[in-house]
C-alpha cells in the first residue's frame, strides 16, 4: 500500500501543478480576451489580407485571404530550407571528407573553416552577407555578366529561364526511367542471389536516366528554350531586367549563410561517421578478396551512412528551423508574413502565433517520427 | 650518372630532380605573389588562357620532380608525406598557397595598411581599407548600450564582482568543498540577481533607475546569457531525470514538453514571448521584457539540456543503479551522489556545445526590441553621420563571438580532460 502510495502521490501533485499553471494561464487570456473583446477564432484566415509579398512562388496579391498568405510563407520556408540543405550537404561532406585528407594543407584549411563559421553567430552571418558583402555588388546597369547569361547585381541574382514544350511528357519520362531503374536493380539482385552473376547495375542506371530523358526531346516533341535576362532602361536612372529568372538578395543572403553554417556541423558528422569504421572492417574485407571500390560501397559506406545519418537529419532539422531567421532581413518567410505582418494587421496574437509554432511543430516531429523509423529499420540487430 | 626520366624521378639523380622541382616551385610561387602584391604578370608574353594557369602547371610538375620516396633528406620526406602525396594532392596545395598568397594583399591592405583608426568623424576615413575609425567612436555604445555614460561604471562593478564570486570554487579548502554544488546552483544565481538587480537597474540605495530598454551592447549580451545558463541548467536537469522516470504522468509531461521546445524555432518562441504571453498573465500584472526574454531562452535551452543529460544518464551502466539501491539510497540520494555526477561527467562536451548555442542565440533578441551587440551594430549602421560601414561592425562583432565561443570550446575541452575517468 505504502509502496503504490510513493508512486501515485508525486503524479497527482505534478499533474495538479501542470493542470494550475494551464487554467492560470487560460483564465487569464479568458480574462484579457474579454476586456479588449476579442473572440477567439480562426475566422479571420479566410479575410482578405490586403497586403503584398515581394517575392512569392504561387501567385498572391493583397485580394487573397490571410490562409493564402500562410501558405506563401510556408512555400518561401520550404524553399529556403530546400536550397540551404543542397548546398550544405554539397558542401558539408566535402569539407568533412578534406578534414580527413593526409595532405596538411588541406586539413587545416577545412579545419580553419569549420572552427571559424560555427564559432559566429548565424544572425551576424546573414547581416554580413545582406547588409555588407551583397550591398557591395554593382548596380544593374554596371553588371558584367557571368558567362554572359548570369548577372550578379545589388538587386539579386539574375539567371535564364527555362522554357519548356510538352514538359509533361518530359516528368513521365523521368518518371519512368525510375520505375526501370528500381525493376532492374531488383532483377539484378535476384540474378546475384540466385546464380551469382553480376551486372552492372550504376552503368545500367545512369545510362537508362539520360537516354529515356533524351529520346523524348528527339522524338516526344519535348524542347526546351532559354529566357535570358536582358537589361532595360524605365527611364533615366532606372533598369530592370526582363525575362529570365530573378533571385532576391535576401534569399541569396539567407540561403548562403545558413548553408555556410550548417555544413560545419555537417562536416563534423561526416568526419565522425568515415573515422569510427575501425581499421579492421576494412582489412577484413580486403582479406576476403574484395577491391578498394568494392570496400568503399559494401563495407564502410553502408556503415558510415549508419553513424552520419541520424545527426545529419537534425541538422537539416535546425536548417529548417533557423531559417525563421529571415525575418531579420526582411525575406517573406512562414515567421515574417504570417507572425509578423498578418499579425501586426489582425492582432490575433495567440492565434497567429499557435498556428507559427504548430507548424514548425509538425515539420519537426514528423521527420524525427521518420528518423526513429530510419534508426530502427538500420540498427544493428543483435542476437 | 644515369640517364633521366622525368615522368619517374628516382633517387639516383636526386639532386638534379630536386634542383629542377625547386626552381620550377619557386617559378610559379614567384610568379603568383608579382601578380597579387605588384600586380605584374611575367607571363605576359603568352596567351591569356595559359599565363593564367602556367603556375598551377609549373608546380604541379615541380611538386612532381621532388616526389622522390626515401630520399633520406628527412624534410623533404616529411614535406612529401604531407602535402605531396599524389598529383591530385599536389595541385590541391598548390591551389590552396595560390589562394593565401592572391588573398592576402587585398585583405591586409583592408584591415591594416589603408585602414583608418585615428579622427573622431567619419572624415578621417579617406583611405580604401576599413574604418575603424567608427568601431572606436561607437566602442563604448557597442559594449554598453544606450546605458548612460556616467552610470557604466555600475556595469563595471557588478560584472567584476560577478566573476570575482564565481571562482570561489577554486579556494582549496576540503570542509567547503561540500558545498561548492549548493554554492553554484543557489547561492551563486541569487547574489547574481540581486547585484544585477540592484546596481545595474538601480532604483534603491540612492541609485537613479535605469530601465532595461536601455541596457545593450555586448554587456547586455553577457546578462543575457549568464542568466539563462544559470537558469537552464536546473530546469534541463529535472526534465532528463522526468524522461527517464518510472511515473508515466511525470514521463508524458517531460517528453511533451521537452519535444515541444526542440520543435519549435527560437525566433518564433521569442515572439511568444514578447506578443502572445502578455495575453496569458493576469490584467494589472507586468512583466519586463528583459525577464520574459530570459525566461523563454532558459526554457528553450533547457529542453536541449536535457536531451543532453538524458544522453548522459543512458550511457551509465545498469550495475550503477542497483549498487547504490542495495546500499539503500532512495531515489533523490541516489541521483545527486551517484548517478548525476558521472552522468554530468560524461556529457560535459555535450553541454558546451548547448551553452555555445545559447550565446550564439542571444542576438535573436532584437525581436522584442532588446539591442545587444549585433543590434547596436545594425543601428549604428543606420546613424546618418556614419553610414556605409556595415563590413566593419559586422567584422568586429564577428572577431568578438569567435574569441567567446572559441574559448569556450577549448575549455569545455580542458574541462572534459580533466574529468575524464576510465571506466
Amino acid at each position: 500500500m505504502n509502496f503504490k502510495l510513493n508512486k501515485i502521490i508525486p503524479q497527482l501533485v505534478t499533474l495538479l501543478a501542470v493542470i494550475l499553471v494551464f487554467g492560470f494561464l487560460t483564465y487569464n487570456a479568458q480574462v484579457n480576451m474579454d476586456n479588449r473583446g476579442i473572440e477567439f477564432g480562426f475566422g479571420f484566415l479566410s479575410q482578405e489580407s490586403s497586403f503584398d509579398v515581394q517575392f512569392s512562388l504561387i501567385d498572391y496579391d493583397g485580394s487573397h485571404s490571410y490562409a493564402r498568405a500562410y501558405l506563401v510563407g510556408l512555400l518561401n520556408t520550404l524553399l529556403v530550407a530546400f536550397i540551404g540543405i543542397i548546398l550544405s550537404t554539397i558542401l558539408g561532406i566535402i569539407v568533412g571528407i578534406a578534414r580527413l585528407s593526409p595532405n596538411y594543407l588541406i586539413e587545416r584549411t577545412a579545419a580553419f573553416y569549420v572552427e571559424f563559421f560555427r564559432n559566429v553567430p548565424l544572425l551576424l552571418q546573414i547581416f554580413f552577407w545582406y547588409f555588407a558583402a551583397l550591398r557591395a555588388l554593382p548596380l544593374p546597369q554596371d553588371t558584367e555578366p557571368m558567362f554572359g547569361v548570369f548577372f550578379l547585381t545589388i538587386k539579386g541574382l539574375f539567371v535564364p529561364r527555362f522554357v519548356w514544350e510538352n514538359l509533361d511528357i518530359f516528368f513521365y519520362s523521368i518518371i519512368a526511367a525510375i520505375i526501370s531503374i528500381i525493376v532492374i536493380r531488383n532483377y539484378a539482385r535476384k540474378l546475384q542471389e540466385n546464380e551469382g552473376k553480376q551486372l552492372p547495375v550504376f552503368s545500367i542506371s545512369v545510362g537508362l536516366f539520360i537516354i529515356l530523358p533524351l529520346l523524348t526531346f528527339l522524338i516526344g516533341g519535348v524542347s526546351l528554350n532559354f529566357s535570358v535576362p536582358v537589361l532595360e532602361q524605365m527611364s533615366n536612372t532606372s533598369f530592370k531586367y526582363k525575362g529570365g529568372l530573378g533571385i532576391p538578395p535576401e534569399l541569396i543572403a539567407l540561403t548562403l549563410a545558413l548553408g555556410l553554417y550548417t555544413a560545419t556541423f555537417i562536416a563534423e558528422c561526416v568526419r565522425a561517421g568515415i573515422q569510427g569504421i575501425s581499421k579492421g572492417q576494412k582489412e577484413a574485407a580486403a582479406s576476403i578478396g574484395l577491391t578498394p571500390r568494392q570496400i568503399l560501397k559494401l563495407v564502410v559506406m553502408p556503415q558510415a551512412l549508419r553513424i552520419i545519418i541520424p545527426p545529419t537529419t537534425n541538422q537539416y532539422l535546425n536548417l529548417t528551423k533557423n531559417s525563421s531567421l529571415a525575418a531579420a532581413i526582411a525575406y517573406p518567410d512562414l515567421v515574417l508574413i504570417f507572425a509578423g505582418t498578418a499579425l501586426m494587421q489582425t492582432g490575433r496574437a495567440i492565434e497567429i502565433v499557435s498556428i507559427t509554432m504548430f507548424t514548425y511543430l509538425s515539420i519537426s516531429l514528423s521527420i524525427s517520427v521518420l528518423m526513429n523509423w530510419y534508426n530502427k529499420k538500420i540498427a544493428i540487430k543483435e542476437k | 650518372m644515369n640517364k633521366l626520366n622525368f615522368l619517374r624521378p628516382d633517387i639516383e639523380n636526386i639532386k638534379t630532380y630536386l634542383y629542377l622541382g625547386i626552381f620550377l616551385i619557386f617559378i610559379s610561387i614567384l610568379d603568383v605573389s608579382l601578380n597579387a602584391f605588384f600586380n605584374t604578370n611575367i607571363t605576359s608574353f603568352l596567351p591569356n588562357f595559359i599565363s593564367f594557369l602556367l603556375p598551377l602547371i609549373l608546380g604541379t610538375v615541380g611538386l612532381h620532380f621532388i616526389r622522390i620516396e626515401f630520399s633520406g633528406i628527412k624534410n623533404l620526406d616529411l614535406l612529401n608525406k604531407n602535402i605531396n602525396t599524389n598529383a591530385f594532392n599536389a595541385v590541391l596545395t598548390l591551389l590552396i598557397i595560390f589562394a593565401i598568397i592572391k588573398s592576402l594583399p587585398a585583405f591586409l591592405s583592408w584591415f591594416f595598411i589603408d585602414a583608418t583608426i585615428s579622427g573622431d568623424t567619419k572624415e578621417a576615413c579617406t583611405g580604401t581599407g576599413a574604418c575603424w575609425t567608427y568601431i572606436k567612436i561607437w566602442l563604448n555604445r557597442f559594449i554598453y548600450g544606450m546605458y548612460p555614460n556616467e552610470l557604466q561604471w555600475r556595469i563595471n562593478i557588478s560584472f567584476i564582482a560577478l566573476i570575482a564570486l564565481a571562482f570561489v570554487g577554486l579556494l582549496p579548502s576540503e570542509k567547503i568543498k561540500k558545498f561548492l554544488t549548493l554554492y553554484y546552483v543557489v547561492i551563486y544565481p541569487v547574489i547574481a540577481f540581486i547585484l544585477i538587480y540592484y546596481l545595474i537597474s538601480g532604483g534603491a540605495f540612492g541609485l537613479v533607475w535605469v530601465e532595461t530598454g536601455a541596457w545593450g551592447g555586448l554587456s547586455l549580451t553577457f546578462i543575457v546569457s549568464f542568466f539563462c545558463l544559470i537558469f537552464c541548467f536546473p530546469v534541463g536537469m529535472f526534465l532528463a531525470l522526468g524522461r527517464r522516470s518510472d511515473l508515466p504522468t511525470v514521463r508524458y509531461i517531460s517528453v511533451g514538453f521537452i519535444e515541444f521546445w526542440r520543435g519549435v524555432p527560437l525566433i518564433t518562441v521569442l515572439f511568444m514571448s514578447s506578443v502572445m504571453f502578455p495575453m496569458f498573465l493576469p490584467e494589472d500584472f507586468f512583466m519586463d521584457k528583459l525577464v520574459r526574454v530570459i525566461i523563454a531562452i532558459s526554457l528553450f535551452e533547457a529542453a536541449y539540456v536535457a536531451e543532453v543529460i538524458r544522453g548522459g544518464l543512458q550511457a551509465l551502466p545498469r550495475g550503477q543503479y542497483d549498487a547504490a539501491k542495495s546500499l539503500g539510497m532512495g531515489y533523490w540520494k541516489m541521483h545527486i551522489f551517484v548517478i548525476l555526477p558521472q552522468a554530468l561527467k560524461l556529457v560535459i562536451p555535450g553541454i558546451a556545445n548547448t551553452f555555445l548555442a545559447l550565446v550564439k542565440d542571444t542576438p535573436l533578441i532584437f525581436v522584442v526590441g532588446l539591442l545587444e551587440i549585433v543590434g547596436m551594430l545594425n543601428l549604428a549602421k543606420t546613424n546618418p553621420k556614419w553610414l556605409g560601414y556595415a563590413m566593419e561592425g559586422y567584422v568586429f562583432a564577428a572577431i568578438i563571438f569567435w574569441i567567446i565561443c572559441y574559448a569556450m570550446s577549448k575549455y569545455s575541452y580542458n574541462l572534459e580532460i580533466k574529468y575524464k575517468t576510465d571506466r
